[in-house]
């Protein structure tokens, strides 16, 4: 690859003899590295929000939980009482990243429209689909990282302080450390399954949308499902494309149902042979590639509003 | 090779012709003013000249398409499009590690030894900079790249009149060399005078002059006389006239009126050469009277 580019710019040399050196090939990640860097820059609170709720249900923890555990003389109630507050924290920081991510995608290639600044950006040699695939890289790979980071920290602090509390009362410790190892794991596996994958087509339908709206992308990209829905239902009386819509956002397929409550994953949730045969997730990802070419496309007609 | 070559260029938005069948070749080396009215089309050539805008018609930069090869062009190729467009939660040293980071040709140690020269302080976000400062981190930016041509759109729009001597100065004396091609729009047509070697007027999307900035003082002359001269030199046929206190001032084109030479227009009254500011009220008032008149 890297010898055909040179091999490339040498005849370009010998084309343009009187031109001057052609600039040093510059490797295809680099620009990519950092434009994910100017979207974490731009769009600090993908981490904010998070680390926001975690450090609110930790204090809710120490706070609440932790008084009510000191308090009661029940010992088991005490230990049913610590072990609650880390899924708990888990669905709030998942709920709180997933709202983030639909403002960010929304904004991602409108906002730099608005501000005008997207003409500084086309100053520079980074190309239209390198800019949209460091976009697009934020909710299917940075988001659920940031979360699965931050939750497994919050929970690790909870159980450090749930430990010492229960070690104290003289109970046994080893039991509320056993199951957690392998609950991370399924954690990352359902956000890199659900999260990322099984929701990319939804991700690049907002990019898509935010690339192309002139004004309140929101709009853009709710509006046509509900008309979508409501038209179906008046004129065939069924609610197919609705319930097709729910069906998606329930992640079900993707093997790791999560519902409040069920955080106590079993193995039996960890299928990625479910989940890689389910012809849904595959259609899913080529709308979602699709989508994201054609942002990617339109970005390049694309100038300040 | 030239550095811009550009052959039949249209552009239309919808009905409206920004854009109508522009040619025009600039070589490498020049300062090349484009000059127009409102509305005239010079955005919208700057536009598809940068590719940030498709079009009709043959262009060639540095012998890329931009249109197609605009990320390629952008490691040869600079622009400040206006004092606007840096994003305005970017912080001074984020906006230096990532033009560093994504452009191969930028030297950060000469964008900081800019910036030094500022009151601009690297912690800063854009958005608490003053306008004048915005621009000065945008010129220090774009001045640290290695380009060979360097476009500017109304760069000094909306600055005092120091922050634009500054503008102009710090580009001549700090980037500008013969290899280097620069080309600018701005109303501020007195302030580029001097620095430029070749000015363009567009009106209505076409090219209505062409010329280096040599060519241009010995093919217009201009003469003030007293009102008793006014009759004698108008038989000359001059291509404009205007009124100044008590006289009137002619302009003449040697081109169109071969015969006039300096010495004939000296015994009238006091001959100079024409400012481009002048030229351009002649020249562009003339088409648009002619415009109205059709």
């Amino acid at each position: 690859m890297n010898d055909q580019s040179n091999t490339q710019v040498n005849a370009a040399s010998v084309a343009l003899n009187s031109q001057k050196a052609e600039p040093a090939v510059i490797s295809a990640t680099r620009p990519f590295y950092w434009s994910v860097r100017r979207e974490l820059w731009e769009h600090p609170s993908i981490y904010l929000a998070p680390l926001a709720v975690a450090g609110v249900t930790l204090s809710g923890f120490l706070i609440a939980s932790l008084g009510r555990a000191l308090t009661t003389q029940d010992l088991a109630l005490r230990r049913q009482i610590l072990e609650e507050p880390p899924l708990f924290a888990a669905l709030l920081v998942m709920l709180a990243a997933f709202i983030v991510t639909i403002f960010y995608c929304l904004d991602a290639l409108y906002g730099e429209r608005r501000d005008r600044s997207i003409l500084f950006w086309k100053s520079l040699p980074v190309s239209d689909l390198t800019a949209v695939l460091a976009k697009a890289s934020i909710p299917l790979v940075a988001i659920p990282l940031i979360t699965f980071a931050i939750t497994v920290a919050t929970q690790w602090l909870m159980l450090l302080v749930s430990t010492a509390v229960l070690a104290g009362s003289g109970l046994s410790v080893a039991t509320l450390w056993t199951h957690w190892p392998q609950m991370w794991l399924m954690l990352l596996y359902h956000l890199l399954a659900v999260h990322s994958l099984w929701y990319a087509p939804f991700y690049a339908w907002m990019l898509l949308v935010s690339a192309w709206a002139r004004r309140t992308p929101f709009l853009w990209a709710f509006l046509p499902l509900l008309v979508c829905s409501f038209v179906e239902r008046i004129a065939f009386n069924t609610w197919h494309f609705a319930a097709f819509l729910g069906y998606r956002l329930s992640g079900e397929v993707a093997g790791a149902e999560l519902k409040a409550g069920s955080m106590a994953m079993d193995p039996t949730m960890f299928t990625p042979g479910r989940l890689l045969s389910s012809p849904g997730l595959w259609a899913g990802l080529i709308f979602a590639a699709l989508c994201i070419a054609a942002a990617a496309r339109l970005r390049r007609y694309r100038g300040p509003i | 090779m030239a550095c811009i070559e550009v052959r039949g260029l249209r552009k239309a938005f919808g009905t409206n012709i920004a854009l109508d069948g522009v040619n025009l070749q600039v070589e490498e080396g020049r300062i090349l003013g484009l000059i127009g009215p409102n509305g005239a089309g010079k955005t919208t050539a700057l536009n598809a000249i940068l590719g940030l805008i498709p079009y009709e018609g043959e262009l060639r930069v540095l012998g890329r398409n931009p249109w197609i090869e605009r990320d390629q062009l952008m490691c040869n190729v600079s622009f400040i499009s206006d004092v606007a467009v840096l994003p305005r939660w970017i912080r001074v040293s984020q906006a230096l590690e990532y033009v560093a980071g994504v452009h191969p040709r930028f030297d950060r140690a000469k964008a900081e030894g800019f910036l030094a020269k500022t009151t601009i302080p690297h912690k800063s976000k854009v958005r608490e900079l003053s306008k004048g400062m915005v621009t000065q981190l945008h010129l220090a930016l774009v001045m640290s790249i290695d380009a060979r041509l360097l476009v500017l759109d109304e760069p000094t729009l909306g600055l005092d009149v120091l922050y634009r001597k500054q503008f102009y100065d710090s580009l001549l004396n700090d980037y500008f060399d013969r290899s280097r091609t620069i080309v600018v729009t701005t109303h501020q047509v007195e302030e580029i005078q001097n620095v430029l070697t070749d000015v363009m007027f567009i009106n209505r999307g076409r090219i209505v002059l062409d010329s280096s900035m040599d060519e241009l003082e010995s093919r217009y002359l201009e003469v003030t006389v007293h009102p008793e001269q006014v009759a004698a030199t108008r038989a000359l046929k001059p291509i404009h006239e205007r009124q100044a206190i008590g006289r009137s001032i002619l302009l003449f084109d040697r081109r169109a009126n071969q015969s006039i030479d300096r010495q004939q227009l000296a015994e009238l009254g006091e001959v100079h050469t024409p400012s481009i500011a002048d030229l351009f009220v002649a020249v562009i008032g003339n088409q648009q009277a002619q415009g109205a008149a059709r």
